[in-house]
């Protein structure tokens, strides 16, 4: 049996839904990770105080930085989901995937502004 | 032109098996079935490959081009030609049977499997049906109902690829124009055939089945709406 | 699983995926002007002691998170590898249940 050409693949809407199925899987193992640690995190005010100067890590801020780009490009890929699925849209799958990428890189950037 | 060579690589075995070099004179307006007939009765008459009426109807002679799913007797070589270079492969996520001919029986076992066949109502029909042709239920009918059978979705699909036993894009196109036939009494077997991790439920809307339809069909948008009656039925506790 | 019971999970993943879409913007808002802000433990706690209806959206987005990952996890692991029994369902209904339990726990602890 042929596998699919890694050629017949490269298409928008077979990128949209890469980056929805890899960010989805990041933010679902983040998930207990992030419960966990600021349930540890909030076991008093001066834990939770140093954890927070813990995060001011450079290294800290630019995976948080990553993770938020992950959050805004599933939540963009998401509403384009549930548009195609729900609604029907056809032909406007170009464009939305173009509003998506562009705002969840959009919603990044003003993160890492924002924090260094 | 006339004087310009093809470089054609194409898939000679079965599953196993290498890709042969051919050169082929380049013609205006030529096919990638025009090439490939070329080098059957010119070069290589062992070659195997299957087309039948060369216009587009049949949907028989599928391949794998320069890495995509075409048909084959309507791709203009000029149009996917790389460099004077083609490469021809059977479609993928069928078993190759020889050189360019694959195995079609699961593509169209799948067929029946979801319920592809009109079930008559079941009280007898005293007249002709009347379906207006601007009902929503024609239109989303009419809107799938010129598949060829030709497995260039099915070959295209990485949820086939994934899991055998996924029904795919033209089996489950095939079942929504039937839901959308007034005249049909088969849908809650349909629909049970459909749901499921087998069926609609399946889809991650690659959309290259709507890419590559050769007759702009768009399969994601029937399965699409399989998802919507399974999830209504869900509700109402009908599934 | 049955098509039935498949039928049911694409439609509380959607259903949890509608419920997140609004809880996220909101989520990324309250990130934005936060970190904005500048993050303080005292700040924080500020917001979220004693805040009924911040809790109640926590307990919400902390469910309907555990239970949008879980599914979708679960799908990816049928997709991608052979463990498709129903011992990965009940891992999937594991997963859920802790994640959620986690999340409530974190979001109590914010508000008391």
């Amino acid at each position: 049996m042929n596998r699919i050409d890694w050629r017949a693949r490269n298409h928008p809407a077979w990128w949209a839904a890469l980056v929805h199925r890899v960010s989805g899987i990041l933010l679902a193992l983040f998930l207990p990770a992030h419960f966990w640690a600021l349930a540890r995190a909030i076991e008093g005010e001066a834990r939770l105080e140093s954890f927070l100067r813990w995060t001011e890590n450079p290294l800290v801020r630019l995976a948080e930085t990553v993770l938020v780009i992950l959050l805004a490009a599933h939540l963009a890929g998401g509403l384009r989901i549930l548009a195609l699925e729900f609604l029907a849209w056809r032909d406007r799958q170009k464009t939305a995937i173009a509003l998506s990428a562009g705002a969840s890189l959009a919603l990044g950037l003003c993160y890492l502004l924002n924090v260094f | 032109m006339r004087d310009q060579l093809l470089r054609v690589s194409v898939w000679r075995g079965a599953d196993e098996g290498r890709l042969v070099a051919y050169e082929v004179p380049a013609r205006p307006s030529q096919t990638v079935l025009d090439v490939v007939t070329y080098i059957q009765r010119r070069l290589d008459p062992s070659l195997a490959y299957r087309f039948a009426c060369r216009v587009g109807m049949c949907g028989s002679c599928a391949m794998t081009v320069n890495g995509i799913a075409r048909w084959t007797c309507r791709t203009h070589v000029e149009r996917v030609a790389k460099n004077s270079a083609i490469e021809i492969r059977p479609l993928a996520n069928l078993q190759v049977i020889r050189d360019l001919v694959t195995d079609m029986t699961p593509f169209f076992e799948k067929w029946r499997r979801a319920e592809g066949r009109f079930v008559p109502a079941t009280t007898p029909a005293r007249d002709f049906a009347k379906v207006p042709p601007a009902s929503r239920e024609r239109r989303a009918a009419d809107a799938g109902i010129e598949c060829i059978g030709c497995g260039v979705c099915y070959a295209s699909c990485d949820v086939v690829a994934w899991d055998p036993d996924y029904l795919g894009p033209a089996a489950l196109n095939r079942a929504w124009t039937l839901v959308n036939d007034v005249r049909d009494g088969g849908n809650s077997d349909r629909l049970r055939a459909v749901a499921g991790d087998a069926g609609c439920h399946a889809c991650h809307s690659h959309q290259s089945c709507a890419l590559r339809c050769p007759k702009a069909l768009d399969p994601t948008a029937s399965i699409a709406g399989l998802k919507r009656v399974a999830a209504r039925a869900t509700l109402r506790g009908e599934l | 699983m049955t098509a039935r019971g498949e039928a049911r999970l694409w439609l509380a993943q959607r259903a949890a995926g509608i419920l997140l879409a609004l809880a996220v913007a909101v989520h990324l808002a309250t990130i934005l002007y936060a970190v904005h802000r500048g993050l303080s433990a005292a700040a924080i706690l500020a917001r979220t002691r004693g805040n009924a209806a911040w809790l109640a959206f926590y307990l919400v987005f902390a469910a309907a998170a555990a239970l949008h990952g879980g599914i979708g996890l679960r799908t990816v692991i049928r997709e991608a590898t052979a463990w498709r029994d129903r011992s990965l369902d009940l891992a999937t209904a594991a997963f859920i249940v802790l994640a959620t339990l986690a999340g409530w726990r974190a979001a109590a602890a914010l508000f008391a």
